[in-house]
Parts: structure tokens; sequence; C-alpha cells
């Protein structure tokens, strides 16, 4: 192996590569088969994290970063003049491997710029593939990118090789695609999926059936979404990921605050701070929506068409339906529990089976890591002392803020608001 | 007056220890390692034998009023080697017996609550060393770990390290309580090896050649894979605390 050349293909590569958020290495079944090397059935490993403070849980690499198509918002665009690489199957299968064996990584993530033709692309990234599962018996991750454009038949093969397959949508709206990637078009992303969705779904039909039936991708497949490229609402965004959650069973959707890479007119400038804020309150909205059985009419709807920044969209519901509390929490039922600004679900269950043998107080609450100081003005416990008075929504809201110091302080300055 | 139990550390003399405070009929006890036994005028010193009949018994007695999930976190919480871990484990047991059923879920009570405090803890400890162990590949081929857990968690990882590596030779060796776990290609087996200083640097008279090359490689990726418009050094050091930087070939690789 010429580590000088490896090393500087790597760096090429895998700089490229990192625009892609998704890392998770869980939600596969794949066991250790006969004595094989490794197994992705537990729960997932961040082996490191890159003082970004993101988790490092898969070699996540290009194969290559040449690219026939030239996407404003993406580094790998045609016209954009970088030092170009491409690694062959050997060697990505290599590295995969020396990695693996030294515990450095979960697996691999293997994605590409677009060469010859979608097909020709998506059939060396499931070469890769292959070749770690039949000949190096390799049974750790792996996360293929679906290429948009690729072929049914290629999306089948893809399946029975990765735990994963995923393909970013990238932007949220249709008017923003054709403005900035006027060559794709949004078929050919969603063809590529639907694939997967049918074969997954066959797969759980005819395993019930038949026992021997090959796993195909059992952690199922992802999609992440440029956020603050285009003009776009939180309310476009967050509906088109409940649209690929329902209809194409996504296990993610990722969203990804646009990092200016490009003096493209069209797109923010370089220099602009990435949205971190507003990232970081999708994913909550997207943690309410999966997890905690809110609808998303009652958290984004024409009239809130864009979450608060200053607080986290839960509260921001609670304190629109104020009528609803408080709550007693020695009785109120779980759903209504996971509604309860400052629980989440962890402190809904001890919460559950804590107060089958006591009832449970603010002392006792406060043991279990209830956010009290949100929680208070929404529930009452076996306590004599509450918050009796009525506040206004706009009241706690102040309340909250002045109390708690935002990790964001610096960029949210709330001073301002005050006025407003 | 206060009765000090004094055990040796093992977990079957701790639940010796725990057996004779009930055979013992003593109220209020104190149960210490010998190691951290310091005499005083004003305790009743018991020194405790440990003694495998009486640690089964009372395990069966654990098993048969609660449940395995309660007999796991006793010993998960025994590992911690916490200061305050023999005196929650004791009240647990306690409670146990008072009421002859689980106690695990009960988080009102303060000392269940403390011991499913201590298990995350040791949770958490356990998946940071399932992430942070880095292997080197010896001369003789074999991956070889070196790591300094916060609590004695080598137990718990072993079997995640046994399916993940079953077709290579590893041995993980915990440097602050010197014992190690060393698998053959068949079974894991505990071992204590006298190790030359020079196993924290890589140095090629004990690694393979090639064994550097792939740590440069690693950290080369590790800092291609960064995005800087994204620091966030806050963040980085929550997750990856420097106490362990000083085993991760990517934060830790000098000659680079």
């Amino acid at each position: 192996m010429n580590f000088d050349r490896i090393k500087e293909k790597l760096n090429i590569l895998a700089d490229a590569a990192k625009y892609d958020v998704s890392c998770s290495s869980s939600g596969s079944k794949r066991t250790n088969k006969n004595k094989g090397l490794g197994d992705s059935s537990g729960m997932g490993i961040c082996h490191s994290y890159t003082p970004d403070g993101r988790c490092v849980s898969l070699l996540k690499i290009l194969l290559t970063n040449h690219c026939i198509y030239d996407c404003a918002y993406c580094v790998t665009r045609k016209s954009n003049d970088i030092k170009r690489a491409a690694f062959k199957v050997q060697e990505v299968v290599d590295l995969t491997i020396n990695f693996y064996r030294r515990n450095y990584i979960e697996g691999l993530f293997l994605s590409s710029g677009i060469f010859k033709s979608p097909d020709h692309t998506m059939e060396r990234l499931i070469q890769v593939a292959k070749k770690l599962r039949l000949e190096e018996n390799f049974n750790g991750y792996i996360h293929l990118k679906s290429i948009p454009g690729a072929s049914d038949e290629l999306m089948y093969e893809a399946g029975l090789y990765a735990d994963r397959l995923s393909i970013n949508i990238e932007i949220p709206t249709k008017e923003g695609l054709k403005l900035l990637a006027p060559d794709k078009n949004r078929k050919d992303f969603l063809q590529p999926m639907k694939k997967v969705r049918n074969e997954i779904d066959k797969y759980k039909s005819e395993k019930k059936l038949i026992k021997s039936t090959p796993i195909y991708a059992p952690a199922g497949q992802s999609t992440q979404m440029i956020v603050g490229a285009t003009q776009e609402t939180d309310a476009e965004v967050m509906y088109t990921a409940t649209y690929l959650y329902k209809k194409y069973n996504m296990k993610r959707v990722y969203y990804s605050g646009y990092i200016p890479i490009s003096y493209d007119s069209r797109l923010p400038a370089i220099g602009t701070e990435v949205p971190m804020i507003r990232e970081n309150r999708l994913y909550q909205t997207d943690w309410l929506l999966r997890f905690y059985g809110f609808s998303i009419e009652e958290l984004l709807n024409k009239e809130f068409p864009n979450l608060d920044s200053d607080i986290d969209p839960k509260l921001s519901w609670a304190l629109r339906n104020l009528h609803l509390f408080p709550l007693d929490i020695n009785k109120a039922d779980k759903d209504m529990l996971a509604r309860v600004p400052g629980l989440g679900m962890k402190s809904v269950y001890k919460i559950l089976h804590g107060r089958k043998y006591r009832k449970l107080g603010w002392e006792h609450l406060q043991k279990m890591g209830v956010a009290l100081n949100r929680a208070k003005y929404f529930i009452t416990c076996d306590s004599r002392y509450f918050e009796t008075k009525d506040y206004t929504p706009l009241q706690i809201k102040q309340r909250i803020l002045s109390e708690g110091s935002s990790k964001y302080q610096k960029t949210l300055s709330s001073q301002l608001n005050l006025f407003s | 007056m206060q009765t000090v139990f004094i055990y040796d550390g093992s977990f079957e003399g701790l639940l010796t220890a725990i057996f004779e405070v009930y055979e013992l009929k003593s109220d209020t006890v104190h149960i210490v390692t010998n190691a951290h036994y310091t005499a005083s005028f004003f305790e009743e010193k018991h020194e405790v034998a440990t003694n495998t009949q009486k640690a089964k018994r009372l395990w069966k007695g654990i098993l048969k009023n609660a449940k395995p999930t309660d007999a796991n976190l006793i010993y998960r919480c025994f590992l911690s080697e916490l200061p305050d871990m023999e005196q929650s484990i004791l009240k647990y047991v306690q409670l146990i017996f008072l009421h002859k059923q689980s106690v695990a879920k009960d988080f009102g009570e303060a000392y269940v609550f403390r011991l499913a405090e201590i298990n995350k803890k040791i949770g958490r400890e356990k998946h940071r060393m399932e992430a942070f162990v880095r292997f080197r590949k010896t001369k003789d081929g074999i991956y070889f770990s070196s790591i300094a857990p916060d609590f004695n968690v080598l137990p718990l990882i072993e079997s995640h390290f046994k399916k993940r590596y079953a077709d290579q030779i590893w041995c993980i060796y915990d440097i602050s309580r010197n014992y190690g776990l060393y698998y053959d290609l068949k079974k894991v087996e505990m071992v204590h090896l006298e190790l030359p200083p020079s196993i924290l640097s890589s140095s090629t008279s004990i690694f393979e050649e090639e064994e550097l090359n792939y740590q440069k490689l690693w950290k080369n990726y590790f800092e291609s894979t960064n995005i800087t418009a994204r620091a966030n050094q806050k963040l980085h050091e929550q997750h990856v605390p420097r106490r362990y930087w000083k085993y991760l070939s990517e934060k830790n690789l000098l000659e680079w």
C-alpha cells in the first residue's frame, strides 16, 4: 500500500464527504457470521468527535469527487476549481478493514460524485460493498449513497449488501431545486427512494413466510435537506420531512445548515454564519413528531410558518395552548406528560414508574432530572407549593428566558426582542 | 456504636459482608474494603472472610425476592468502586428484603435513585470504552490496546469485543487496575502482564511497521472530516473529555 498516495486521496475525498451529516451506525441487525469480522447488531457507537462536536462513527468518504453535475450548493460541482481524486475499489476495502480492525470505526459510509453516468457510479459503489461482504466476510455497518437516476436493478442489488441506503433531496422545495440544480429532476431522487421502500416492504412480508430471505437494507433509508440555502420557511422544510417519513418510511431525515462554499450570487455569501440554532430547532421538531406524539399541524401552520429561535418548539406550542395546563403529574396520562415542556421521554417513564410507589412531589421530580425551570408553570404535584399566579404566555416566556442561560445566548441577544 | 465490616474488595466479599450484616443483626453498619479502612476509636471492627457459600445464598435470595434487573444493577454498581457504593448497595438489598419485590423502578427512593445514577455512569463508561479502545497491531499479530477507565468496566465490555473481533487475536489491558482481557480466537481470558513503559508510544520494537502509518492515516482522516465553520470546542470536549486523549491516536499522535 502506498501510504503517501492514499493519504492524499483520503484528504481530498474525506474533505468532500464531510458535508453529509448522517453518521448513524445503529438500527442494523447484522450479526457476526462464521467467526468473521465485525458485528453491527448493537447500538451505534461514536468512536470519536471532531473539534466541531460532530460524531465520527463511519469512515465517510467519496469514491471520487469527479462529477458531471453542476449543483450550486455542492463543493464537488463541475465548475468548482478543486483538486480531484478517485479511489480504487480495493483501496477503499483495505482502508475500511484496517480501520475497523483497530476499532476506529463502525463501518463505511460511501458516497460519490457522479462520473460517466448514474448507473456506472452506482455499480462501483456496489462493488465495494459486495467485496467487503463476500470476500472479507465483513459484518460491520455499510451505508451506501443511492445515486439519483440509478436503475431499479442496481438499487435492488445495493440493498443486499448495504445496511442503510440514503439519497439526499438537499433542497426542500421544487422551486429551490430548479434554481440551484437545473440539470437535476426531483423524480430522479424519488425513484430510487421508492424502489428501496418497496424492496424493504417486500422483504418484511416475505421474511414472515420464508426464513432464508436475504436481508435487505436492515437499517432502512435516510435523507438530508440543506436549510438556509434558499428562502424556504421552517414549515416547508418540516412538511417535506413529514411527507418523506410517511410516504417513504424514512428512518431519519437530516437537516444540514448551509455552510457557504461558493461565490454564486444565488446563495448566501461566504462568511455568512451557519444557521445552527435553526438546525437545532428543526431537529427538536423532528423529535417531537417522531417520539412525542405531536402532529406537524400543531407545531407549524399558516399562522406560525417559522419556529421560535429563542425557545424550543414544545414550549412554544405549550404557550399557545395554555388552556390544557396545568397537569397533575400524579394523574396525567403518558401522552399528555410527553407534552409538558421540560419533560423528556426518559423523565416521563421515570414518573410513570415512580408514581406507582408513592405520590411524587417537587423534590422527586428534581431528582429525576426534570427541567423544573420550564415544567413548573405547566404542572402540579404532591405539594402545597406551586405557581398560583395566572401568567400570560409572554410572562412565562420571559421568566423562563431570564432564569436560564441558553448556550446560544451570544447569537440570540434577546435584549433586542424586548422592544419588538 | 457503629460496626465496620471490612471485606477484601471482591464482589463475593461484599455479598458475604452483607450476608453477615443480617447474620449478626447489626443495625448501624458501615462496609469498607481493607484498602480503604482506617481504624477509629468509635467503631467496632468486624473482618469479613469471603465465603462463597454465604455469597451464593444472598445472591439467590436477591434473585428470589426481586428480579434479574436488580441483581444486574447491584453487580454493575459494584464495578464503579465509588466510595459510597457499598453503603448504597447494602441499603438497596435491605429494601429488596423489606418489600419482597423488585425496587429497581422506585425512583422516588433515595438509594434506588443513587444506584440508578451510578448505573448510568457505569453505562456511559462502558460505552466510552467500546468507542475509545484503539487497537495497535504488534509484531506477533496481536491487536493490543491499553486503557485506564474511570470504573472497572472490563468485565462488561468483554462480550462486545468478542462478538465483533471474532477473527483476530486481541488484548485490552487496563493499566490502572493492572489486568486485561486476552482473546485467542476461541475464548477470552483474564491476564496480568508486565508491560514496558514504551507501550504507550507506538515504538517499532513492539508494533508492526505499518501500524504507525495507519495511525497517521486515521489522524489525517479525523482532521479532514472536521468542518471549521462549525467549530465547537466545548461540545468536542464534552464528548471526548481530555483525560481520554492520551489513548486516542487521532488526538495524541505527536510525530505528525
